[in-house]
């Protein structure tokens, strides 16, 4: 069986192990691997890209002079002969959050070492997110057949399909990227790579169960993010 | 007693991470070209960061042509001008001193000090140069495209960066925006590889508090920039959007050559918010280096102890914070909210309190030191100068009430290229001097360095300081030419001709240190593994220049921090980091052995 790549380090409790890390030799977050670290190093960048998006897009939703479009008409589906506000976007959160939550149980398999469980769990968040985006996909296709575009939109200011699909957008590209690690990943937990330490290709570190809780980091991300996008462009 | 507490120095704790097994490369592509290897990776950043650099250079030139003699260069049109100055200040801040201080002095010195055998990730390190100079390829071919490269300054700002006015509006605005966002892609893998190697792969003993300045500049700064570069890569998003698919994000409704176009309700002002939120972290990501680098140059060649090695890191560490709430500081005279002013003049006069502080402890570290005017010491110290002189005229133009007159005019030009173009160069050059032994096993000349040193230092000042006076009289930044404007006087042009001709001479004075690179890489003297008996672990290796992984069979050490000199009753006037207390006193320990013995006697 592969060791873990790092040793783990006995922890002193509270602010006195806070200060103890920091200034101990080696690691300063002792016990996380490289590679998790990168990961949260990453997602604290990617978090200032998407603030920088959402501040953006507050303030040019309050300097455009012309009304912005009612959310709850303009992100209505027509069922059964009324609309209904919001469901569209409703079923995507839940499918999102769900794949969060089999994400979370995959990391929790993975450190158990039961490998068929944990690439199922894992091909199941990597199909939430696929129906996530194909959800996407269907409400771009009708928002775009009403008649909305990057330049305008027929209900107010022209802001709103700018933002809309630049920032759905860019959320959209992080989970397709995301499915694909996802599948990656998962090929690699099915074949056993994780067991016997087989080297990654992009790592010089041996394969090892952190990368499905690294992965699940980013997923997490991607999650969270899309509940600050929901809350502001549907919501408000 | 004294021994007591000089023991529990010696103290390592077990190691905690496993050895990195590391690519070998097999062919001479894989080695050279296609290479992990972190030192290889940082010559091939400094190698494009240089020789884009030049290009900057030759375009300044260019720019001095015509100010210096306007109407004498037929060739150089306005708009030619534009793109000029453009493609200048965008190559000197981003796509030079970024990529050298970071993806070069980064890549070469961070593994080599923090006494790991490469970047925690070297694949993704060696995907982020490849990156980088695709970024480069293709801001060079906006030169190429019709219409050529941008000519909107190097801030971009809209609406007139996109309008159909501004040179280069059709392909050449396009491909700046491309290129600066791939710079950002592939800066951010290097940079995530730079900081988790600091921070989650050091040697044992190595602790955060032992760690030479020159990794915390470098640490510090790559963080600004992991976290400054998000709100350029969004503004560069925006604005392709803007000018490809006709959003308005930055683009109010406007007319143009009296026709009403189809933009209208974006905000100009919050694509200068994104910019500065960048722009003003981007000068301490260029200044935080050259601070750290320049702190262990007159450490090592004035044989002295840092200064107040604590402050110094919780400086750059304050000063790293700070620049981030100062932005608007660019941005009075954009028509903002006065209270703004208010708000960012405060803090902006705050930095100066820990950069000050940073001053006070180089000088503080010179006092009294063994000094050797090496070529290295020289330019730090050149630096020194420089750096509190731009700095001076930083704390007029943080002030709102002295900013508003002298904002866009050649005063601009002038501090910000003291403090962030001068000053930085001659680190840059410094380190050049003081690393480039270890690189590559020879010394350069002294000789010709010394040269080097008074020409630029001193051109520098001859070009720089009459900039501030010409801004004084009012002379506007960004201007093709005065013509026949009255208000200036007569010595104004003779002032900017004066100013070209000393540029030209301290351009073609750069060809000493060229041939002097060129020549010392055969016929320098031979180095050594330590010429200037440095303390910090690059100076340690093995082999001289270091082989693949660094340190040959075994990691270093680490028993102390890197600035051991003089240290009284050391058998040498420095103890290098990874040499035991034992090594290092071999008396102090035989008279620690016979007083015990004599005790054991009684
Ligand atoms: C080689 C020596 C250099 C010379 C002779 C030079 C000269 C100039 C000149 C004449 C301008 C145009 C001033 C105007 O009319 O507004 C300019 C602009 C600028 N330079 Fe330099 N420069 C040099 C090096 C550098 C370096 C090392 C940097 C790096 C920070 C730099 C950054 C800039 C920037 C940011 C601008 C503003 C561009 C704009 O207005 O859009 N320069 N330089
Ligand atoms: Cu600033």
């Amino acid at each position: 069986m592969a060791k873990s790549a790092t040793k783990s380090v006995a922890l002193a409790p509270g602010m006195e192990g806070f200060v103890s890390d920091w200034s101990s030799d080696q690691r300063v977050f002792k016990n996380v691997p490289w590679g998790k670290a990168m990961m949260w190093l990453f997602l604290l960048s990617d978090t200032f890209i998407f603030s920088c998006f959402l501040l953006s897009y507050m303030s040019v939703r309050s300097s455009t002079l012309e009304p912005w479009p009612n959310a709850s008409k303009v992100f209505a589906l027509h069922i059964g002969g009324q609309d209904v506000p919001l469901i569209l976007i409703a079923i995507m959160t839940f499918v999102l959050i769900s794949s969060s939550g089999t994400m979370a149980m995959a990391v929790n398999f993975g450190y158990r070492r039961n490998r068929k469980v944990t690439t199922y769990l894992i091909l199941a968040t990597a199909l939430f997110g696929a129906m996530f985006v194909g959800m996407q996909a269907f409400e771009w296709t009708k928002l775009i057949s009403e008649g909305v575009r990057p330049w305008g939109n027929p209900w107010g200011a022209p802001q709103f399909g700018s933002t809309f699909f630049m920032i759905t957008g860019f959320h959209g590209f992080h989970v397709s990227i995301g499915v694909i690690f996802l599948l990656i990943v998962a090929r690699k937990v099915w074949r056993g790579d994780y067991d016997t330490g087989r080297r990654g290709y992009f790592t010089t570190m041996k394969g090892n169960y952190e990368i499905v809780e690294t992965m699940g980091l980013y997923w997490h991300f991607v999650d969270l993010v899309w509940v600050f996008i929901f809350a502001f462009f549907y919501l408000w | 007693m004294a021994d007591a507490t000089h023991d529990d120095v010696g103290y390592v704790p077990p190691a905690e991470i496993e050895e990195q097994d590391l690519y070998h490369a097999k062919s001479w592509i894989t080695k050279y070209v296609f290479c992990q290897d972190a030192k290889v990776i940082a010559i091939q950043y400094s190698i494009t960061a240089i020789a884009i650099g030049l290009v900057g250079l030759v375009l300044s030139w260019l720019m001095r042509l015509q100010l210096g003699f306007p109407e004498a260069f037929s060739f150089i049109e306005p708009d030619d001008y534009y793109q000029f100055i453009t493609v200048h200040g965008m190559i000197m801040v981003i796509y030079l001193l970024t990529a050298l201080f970071l993806g070069g002095f980064g890549n070469y010195l961070i593994p080599l000090m923090v006494g790991a055998r490469d970047m925690v990730f070297p694949f993704v390190n060696m995907i982020s140069y490849w990156v980088y100079l695709l970024a480069v390829v293709v801001l060079c071919a906006s030169f190429f495209v019709p219409g050529g490269p941008t000519g909107a300054g190097w801030t971009l700002y809209p609406p007139q960066a996109i309008l159909s006015g501004t040179p280069g509006s059709d392909g050449g605005i396009i491909l700046m925006l491309v290129s600066l966002a791939l710079f950002i892609v592939g800066f951010t893998m290097g940079g995530l590889n730079y900081v988790v190697t600091v921070f989650q792969a050091r040697t044992r003993g190595l602790s955060l508090m032992r760690l030479p300045l020159t990794i915390w500049g470098i640490l510090t700064a790559t963080v600004l920039a992991l976290l400054a570069f998000p709100a350029l890569f969004v503004g560069a998003v925006m604005m392709l959007l803007d000018r490809i698919l006709g959003t308005s994000f930055f683009m109010p409704s406007i007319v143009e050559l009296g026709e009403h176009l189809s933009y209208g309700g974006g905000s100009p002002i919050l694509f200068q918010h994104l910019f500065w939120f960048f722009g003003h972290p981007e000068v301490y990501i260029v200044a935080l280096p050259a601070f750290g680098i320049v702190s262990d140059l007159i450490s090592v060649h004035a044989r002295r102890n840092i200064f107040g090695y604590r402050m110094m890191v919780w400086a750059i560490v304050i000063i790293g914070a700070l620049s981030f709430v100062v932005w608007a500081h660019h941005m009075y005279v954009s028509g903002m909210n006065p209270y703004f002013g208010f708000f960012f003049a405060t803090t902006t006069l705050i930095i100066a309190v820990p950069t000050a502080l940073k001053v006070y402890n180089w000088t503080l570290t010179l006092w009294r030191g063994d000094i050797h005017l090496t070529t290295p010491m020289l330019f730090a110290i050149g630096f020194i100068v420089t750096f509190v002189n731009g700095g001076i005229t930083g704390l007029f133009l943080g002030n709102v009430a002295i900013d508003v007159p002298l904002s866009d005019t050649m005063f601009v030009v002038a501090h910000f290229h003291m403090v962030m173009g001068v000053a930085p160069a001659l680190v840059i050059f410094g380190a050049i001097y003081h690393w480039y032994p270890k690189i590559t096993g020879r010394l350069l000349d002294e000789t010709l360095g010394k040269f080097h040193f008074w020409v630029t230092f001193l051109g520098a000042y001859l070009i720089y300081f009459p900039m501030h006076y010409l801004g004084f009289v009012g002379v506007p930044r960004r201007y093709f030419e005065l013509g026949d404007t009255q208000i200036f006087d007569q010595s104004v042009g003779d002032l900017n001709a004066f100013i070209s001709i000393v540029t030209f001479i301290v351009g073609f004075a750069q060809l000493v240190f060229f041939f002097n690179l060129y020549r010392s890489y055969s016929k320098g003297k031979e180095a050594g593994p330590n010429p200037w008996r440095a303390c910090s672990l690059e100076w340690q290796t093995a082999e001289t220049p270091p082989g693949h992984g660094n340190f040959g069979k075994e990691l270093p050490l680490v028993y102390r921090w890197p600035y051991d000199f003089n240290v009284p009753g050391a058998k040498e006037d420095f103890i290098p980091q990874n040499m035991s207390q034992s090594e290092a006193f071999p008396k102090r320990k035989a008279a620690a052995k016979t007083s015990r013995s004599r005790a054991a006697k009684k």
